[in-house]
């Protein structure tokens, strides 16, 4: 058992950085820092050509606005270095939308303080033309969204390269132009670790806030009591 | 302003070829339907089973002509005659996958995996009730000892360690591809993927300690996917469910689980007590990682391998019993795995932003690209599994040099099961978990070269339904699906012109051959009954509702049990596909299951006729499952084994309790 015992460690130490005070964006710098000195600036390891590979597939670095009219980079600004959640909403959706949207609200209390400073929630706008800044922000007023989630709008061809590039569209193109059948799934993941996963918006909020902590704390085990 | 799905600004140009390229393809399917036009003819395929990488064949050949990232015009040749098949959402868009490096086929000898190794004893030695204070993981106390702690006892003496490693390992000989880290089982010879192949027996009781050994989470350690928590499930054994791997308990690194498999009969503990019932008899099982959400990117990262269960009739010896080819010289597992490898490093990727199921343009058996085998001319028995993520085959044993021939084989097992008797056939479906047990004879093939090869069209996640609803219906009498799902057929390729996944070498002089000849047409087990009175009928609807899959309208969920099963007892289950265009293979833990029907008709096709425990269900299918729940307790799932539609809730857990409730439709 004296193996199983060193790696119990080594998890732990490693895993110290992440459930601590120190902030994530700390820790992986601290993981970057350790590549460099391991393999020498300017080649990069096999997990920074994975993450670009990630970004540049499926995190493109477009212009959006936020609720309160800031300008933003959806890679630099909302992803990079940070455990996010992203799903798509517009104002004027009167199915599926608000339901989402309602139980993201009980997912955000359930998550606690840890929104807005170690995980951050996205809700992207798929009719931007209609959904403008102004609008967006009432929407989010209207559901009592806390600090930590941030409603978003852009032009049409930037959140379109989004939903795309975030696997949020449907193979049958007519059913993909219907916007009232849009994917209600919400994705989750820690950028910098490179864990991503989706969950559905509709599902019961505790275990949702449960599957989203996990990039939190991604040493977590788990037992389910028969 | 044209985009590709990178957010990247294309040339008209290019987009007009994207479409060109999707647009062709849809007619080399339609070709290959209706004139059954030759590709050898047309240009597009060389002998050796490659396709020629053409502009505007398949938008992910063309991106083998074109710059790369790096700027660097590249001009590759042909890739492995893999990349006939595309990957996912190929319309004029393409997916977030591009095409694969290409790599020569047949480099490769194909890959037997070694026995699983035992160990004389576990440090801490296993207990009852979870060890936790060493950093054991387990839900429960093992079920098996409290029934009989002298037929099972708590250490028993057959013991494993396995250790889930990360390592490294070229998936081909072609240096095109670099080595590869991925994940893989040590039982103390070293970590492979596939794993070691466990030999197990009936009336032996053994134990599995799994440990997580894999890297812990930091970013240097993640090649791009993966989630290092792990959760060991025994696909098709009748487990107590505390050892089943159940995919809401899952471990870290630095912890382990220890996973107690009786080898019992079903019906020991109930209406078969003390032995179980014979004709329960499991065969071919495999394990797999089950962590909730992540299913797929572990296995797709090399968790998996092959658990082969004997007993005094299937003995692995020809000399005895059945008389089936000796296990493991003529018994080969073959484990299949469609892949997809990063255009400019050739690393294995996984499309971590997908929906609806993932298709690779690299197919593997046994870990490796499209090796080759050296087989003698005689009989060998193959237990072929589809390892997923999302890919159907339907495998035809090719002749190059004679198209037009027809080489039947006879499938022997389904799932785990062997079948009361051998059926012959031409070609044999099988969906993602499925397995197939087959004896093929090549005595007659001496001195030529064979092909196990992939005919079924499938162009993204969806399934080979998929392709029903583009494509006019196929007369397809060639297939063991003739005659069954009215005309709407997939689409089968024109031999010669599928995935040619495995090359078969016949060589050497006649040899005796003492295993059992199946056109003799031996009887193995028979079939259980299913006259007996459920229970309760329960439904299940699977459906997509904006994106999100669901079991009657709902989500997986680790923290609730929907329905409880009382122990004991039996059940029917109407498993129903609303949906046109998805096929779902749906996997039901603990017992294994017949098909009673499919839209009201009893099965026909060859592999729908034995025990299973994954169902395919087709667009617009109502299927209703037999099922007897027996012996042990606690809780299981039942899923969609897409594992990319199971990693997105197509999930639903259950669990056996001493009284049922009476829910039907959960």
């Amino acid at each position: 058992m004296g193996d199983l015992s060193r790696r119990k460690m080594l998890g732990w130490t490693a895993l110290a950085p992440l459930a601590g005070a120190t902030s994530l964006v700390a820790g992986s710098s601290v993981a970057r820092a350790a590549v460099a000195a391991a393999t020498g600036v300017g080649t990069p390891t096999r997990s920074e050509v994975a993450r670009q590979r990630i970004q540049r597939q499926n995190l493109p670095n477009v212009p959006l606005l936020t609720h309160e009219g800031k300008q933003v980079r959806f890679y630099d600004d909302l992803i990079k270095d940070k455990i996010v959640t992203m799903n798509f909403f517009y104002t004027k959706c009167d199915e599926i939308c608000p339901a989402v949207t309602a139980n993201l609200v009980t997912v955000q209390k359930l998550l606690g303080p840890d929104v807005g400073k170690k995980i951050f929630m996205y809700s992207f706008t798929l009719k931007p033309e209609e959904d403008d800044v102004k609008a967006i922000k009432a929407y989010r007023e209207m559901f009592h969204a806390k600090p930590g989630w941030t409603f978003l709008t852009g032009t049409p061809a930037d959140l379109e390269k989004i939903r795309r590039g975030i696997g949020f569209q449907y193979p049958d193109p007519a059913i993909d132009k219907d916007k009232s059948q849009h994917i209600g799934n919400v994705r989750y993941g820690n950028e910098p670790l490179m864990l991503w996963a989706a969950c559905p918006g509709l599902g019961n909020a505790p275990y949702l806030a449960e599957s989203i902590s996990w990039m939190l704390r991604p040493e977590t085990n788990r037992i389910q009591p028969s | 302003m044209y985009y590709n799905v990178f957010g990247e600004k294309v040339s008209r140009r290019r987009f007009k070829e994207m479409c060109n390229a999707a647009k062709n393809r849809r007619e080399l399917i339609a070709a290959g339907l209706t004139s059954r036009r030759d590709l050898f003819k047309m240009g597009l395929l060389t002998s050796g089973g490659m396709l020629i990488a053409k502009n505007g064949l398949s938008a992910r050949a063309f991106g083998q002509t074109t710059a790369n990232r790096s700027g660097v015009t590249t001009n590759n040749p042909p890739s492995s005659g893999a990349n006939t098949s595309p990957g996912t959402n190929q319309n004029c868009v393409p997916g977030n996958q591009t095409a694969s490096p290409p790599t020569r086929p047949f480099l490769d000898p194909l890959v037997v995996m070694p026995l699983a190794q035992k160990v004389r004893s576990l440090t801490p030695t296993p207990t009852e009730a979870p060890n936790t204070a060493a950093g054991e993981v387990r839900a429960a106390p093992f079920q098996a000892p409290l029934i009989n702690s002298t037929r099972f006892p708590v250490v028993p003496g057959t013991l494993y360690q396995f250790n889930q490693r990360q390592f490294s390992v070229r998936q081909t000989a072609d240096t095109n591809l670099p080595v590869q880290t991925i994940w893989g089982f040590d039982d103390g010879t070293g970590a492979r993927s596939p794993g070691p192949t466990y030999q197990a027996f009936y009336g032996k009781p053994q134990l599995t300690r799994n440990i997580n050994s894999l890297p812990s989470v930091t970013q240097a350690n993640n090649t791009g996917f993966g989630m290092p928590s792990v959760t060991t499930h025994l696909h098709n054994a009748h487990n107590p469910s505390e050892s089943d791997g159940n995919p809401c308990d899952f471990y870290t690194a630095g912890h382990f689980c220890d996973q107690y498999y009786p080898n019992v009969l079903a019906g020991f503990n109930s209406d078969f007590a003390p032995n179980g019932d014979i004709n329960e008899s499991l065969s071919t099982l495999w394990y797999h990682d089950h962590r909730v959400d992540f299913t797929s990117q572990n296995t797709y990262k090399g968790l998996a391998g092959f658990y082969c269960l004997f007993n005094q009739f299937d003995t692995g010896d020809s000399s005895t019993g059945f008389h089936l080819p000796d296990f493991p010289q003529f018994d080969i597992p073959l484990l299949f795995a469609d892949r997809v490898y990063d255009p400019n490093t050739g690393e294995l990727v996984f499309d971590l932003f997908n929906l609806d199921g993932i298709l690779g343009d690299k197919f593997l058996v046994n870990g490796k690209i499209q090796p080759f085998f050296n087989v003698q001319p005689r009989r060998y028995r193959f237990r072929l599994l589809d390892t997923g993520p999302s890919r159907f085959y339907e495998f035809f044993l090719t002749n190059l040099n004679n198209t037009n021939g027809v080489n039947p084989f006879y499938l022997i097992g389904t799932d785990g099961n062997l079948l009361p008797n051998p059926i012959q056939v031409q070609s044999v479906r099988i969906g993602p978990a499925e397995r197939v047990d087959v004896i093929i004879d090549f005595s007659k093939f001496r001195g030529q070269t064979l092909y196990l090869e992939n005919r079924l069209n499938q162009i993204n996640g969806q399934g080979p339904a998929a392709v029903d609803s583009q494509l006019a219906p196929q007369n397809s009498t060639t297939t063991e699906c003739s005659g069954t799902l009215g005309t709407n057929q997939p689409a089968i390729k024109a031999a010669g012109t599928g995935n040619l996944c495995l090359q078969f070498r016949v060589s050497g002089t006649a040899v005796t051959d003492d295993s059992v000849d199946p056109a003799t047409n031996p009887t193995f087990y028979q079939l259980p009954t299913t006259n007996v009175p459920p229970r309760i009928v329960r439904t299940f609807k699977f459906d997509r509702l904006n994106g999100q899959w669901s079991i009657n309208g709902q989500f997986m969920d680790c923290t609730q049990f929907r329905f409880a099963v009382q122990q004991n007892s039996s059940e029917q289950w109407i498993l129903t596909n609303l949906t046109g265009d998805w096929t779902h293979p749906v996997h039901i833990h603990l017992e294994e299951h017949q098909i009673l029907s499919r839209n009201r008709v009893a099965p026909s096709v060859p592999t729908d006729l034995g025990r299973k425990d994954v169902t395919q269900l087709h667009p617009n299918e109502r299927a209703m499952l037999f099922f007897k729940f027996r012996d042990w307790t606690g809780k299981y799932p039942i899923h969609c084994h897409n594992v990319v539609h199971e990693d997105h809730a197509m999930m639903a857990l259950w669990h056996v309790v001493a009284q049922g409730d009476d829910i039907q439709v959960p």
